[in-house]
């Protein structure tokens, strides 16, 4: 048998809390991921989706609970450059001057000098993964002339060029095109084989059930939490949903 | 008299530079044009256009008190001007106002203040000259000073550059990379009280703002390069420093609001005729031509 210390854990989360002046996004909620698995967070608007990202990366305070990741603080994960986030399309300004290349760059900000100036090595490090979501003839459009497909691909770009083990994912699949799909389907597996743990918010049932090991479904706090073929269940779904029907919610929209 | 200057060119740029007042004043509006330009970028991506007319109208009672206690009035101003961005925090964060009113309710809040104690501290305070900025009669001090907060500035924002253009972009991303978000964003308030602080000198208090806005909305309409819109951001901000000192001085207009006005006109043209962002799309009405 496995044993079951912190460290055999990317992501462990214990009943953690965040609350916006005295508001409460979410409360008692527990996660535990280990490396390769890749792992869906479904829940409606205002669930605490979004929340539970923030608290991982450090970027809210929990107000009660413990977060460790590969066994240490937020902190010296984020000093560590393990967890990458990758915002939904709607998350970042696409009107700001910034090239595809300057986007993927500051994956790299972290572990830069004061300066950021790019070594030898930060540079391959862009150029490998502005390569591997397909963009090396894009690297210096600037992201507001791309498509919502190929903007999601830049800050992919990002999270491989930080070299991060923890990808957190805002939305992946939402307003891209079908190459673009598919192409995030190829480099989950990929970044399944390489160990990485992903987590990923979505709307989309159908992407559940195809790409997730796990699944997480949450109101304010954990409805439900384990493997996707046991727990995505329609009851479970419901109950998460406050007791809509997932037809009901998702019919139009997917 | 004046209509015969006008008839070369030459003598309209270089007769003003006979007056030793006229020459400080063009390097010196160029100078405090070149910094508000550079923060300018930042502020008008961030969106802190309302932040910047906040700190900038906040400083008056920062300038009358350090004038009358013989203090340099940069000192009084930054004091004022980030005290008045803690307090916006405070009473945004205890209370449920939204935030665009506690702006408003605090910078009218010490902008008055400002005005009331200048009119109880009877001293050789020129109101006119805080209001509306006096870039002509700029003494000696004054000029230290402002070159001396410029080059902080400046120094600063070189400095942290890419940090700020990220913190700007994705500050999450920033924070999750262990950049200190906090850090940043005080950087840039600071930045932002002290090139109010130059900068009212040139086109005072109640347009000051114009400084930190405008050069940057202009060059965003231009570029599509965060570097590019920088260098935009500074020259037309420094051009239209010069354009105002030099209209004000030939038709007897009021200095500040000659070179606000400026900038206004080359906005309006970069608003217009913009290659790409311009309602006429200049590129378009040339091929048309073709």
């Amino acid at each position: 048998m496995e044993t079951m210390n912190y460290q055999n854990f990317r992501i462990d989360a214990e009943n953690i809390c965040v609350d916006y002046n005295g508001k409460v996004a979410l409360y008692d909620a527990n996660l535990r991921l280990k490396p390769g698995q890749i792992c869906g967070l479904v829940g409606m608007n205002g669930a605490g989706k979004t929340t539970f990202f923030n608290a991982l990366t450090g970027f809210v305070n929990i107000s009660k609970g413990k977060i460790r990741i590969n066994g240490e603080s937020v902190r010296s994960a984020q000093k560590d450059q393990t967890i990458a986030y990758v915002p939904q399309n709607e998350g970042i300004d696409s009107q700001f001057p910034i090239s595809v290349w300057d986007v993927v760059m500051m994956g790299r900000y972290g572990s830069m000098n004061i300066f950021r100036s790019p070594r030898e090595s930060d540079v391959q490090a862009v150029k490998d993964a502005i390569e591997r979501v397909d963009l090396s003839d894009h690297l210096s459009t600037p992201i507001g002339n791309l498509s919502g497909g190929q903007r999601k691909r830049t800050f992919l770009a990002r999270a491989i060029a930080q070299r991060a083990s923890i990808l957190l994912l805002d939305e992946p699949f939402s307003g891209v095109d079908i190459r673009t799909e598919k192409l995030i389907s190829e480099l989950f597996i990929q970044f399944k084989n390489e160990g990485k743990t992903i987590l990923l918010s979505t709307h989309d049932m159908i992407h559940v059930r195809e790409f997730c090991d796990l699944v997480l479904l949450i109101n304010k706090t954990v409805v439900a939490y384990g493997e996707t073929s046991e727990v995505f269940t329609p009851e479970n779904i419901t109950t998460t949903f406050g007791g809509i029907s997932p037809d009901f919610l998702f019919g139009p929209e997917s | 008299m004046e209509l015969c200057s006008f008839l070369t060119l030459d003598s309209f740029i270089t007769d003003p530079l006979t007056h030793d007042f006229m020459r400080k004043a063009l390097l010196m509006s160029s100078l405090v044009a070149a910094v508000c330009g550079f923060l300018s970028s930042y502020l008008t991506l961030k969106g802190w256009a309302l932040m910047g007319d906040a700190v900038s109208h906040s400083v008056m009672p920062g300038v009358v008190v350090a004038y009358a206690l013989g203090l340099p009035f940069s000192l009084g101003a930054f004091i004022f001007g980030v005290g008045s961005v803690a307090l916006i925090g405070f009473i945004k964060q205890k209370s449920r106002v939204k935030e665009d009113t506690v702006i408003g309710l605090v910078f009218t809040g010490f902008f008055a203040l400002g005005i009331v104690l200048v009119s109880k501290i009877k001293s050789n305070i020129d109101l006119h000259s805080i209001l509306f900025g006096s870039p002509l009669g700029i003494s000696l001090s004054d000029v230290k000073q402002t070159i001396l907060i410029s080059l902080l500035v400046v120094i600063l924002l070189s400095i942290f550059r890419k940090d700020l253009m990220l913190y700007c972009f994705d500050p999450r991303h920033a924070k999750t990379v262990g950049i200190n978000v906090f850090f940043l964003h005080y950087l840039l308030l600071t930045c932002l009280s002290l090139a109010a602080v130059v900068g009212l000198q040139s086109v005072g208090i109640i347009l000051v703002v114009a400084m930190l806005i405008t050069p940057g909305a202009t060059a965003y309409l231009l570029t599509d390069k965060f570097d590019n819109m920088t260098v935009i951001s500074v020259l037309s901000a420094i051009i239209s420093s010069l354009i105002g000192i030099y209209v004000s001085f030939w038709f007897d207009l009021e200095t500040g609001g000659s070179i606000v006005l400026a900038q206004t006109f080359i906005f309006l043209f970069a608003f217009l005729f913009a290659p790409r962002y311009g309602i006429f799309k200049l590129k378009k009405l040339f091929a048309g031509f073709k």
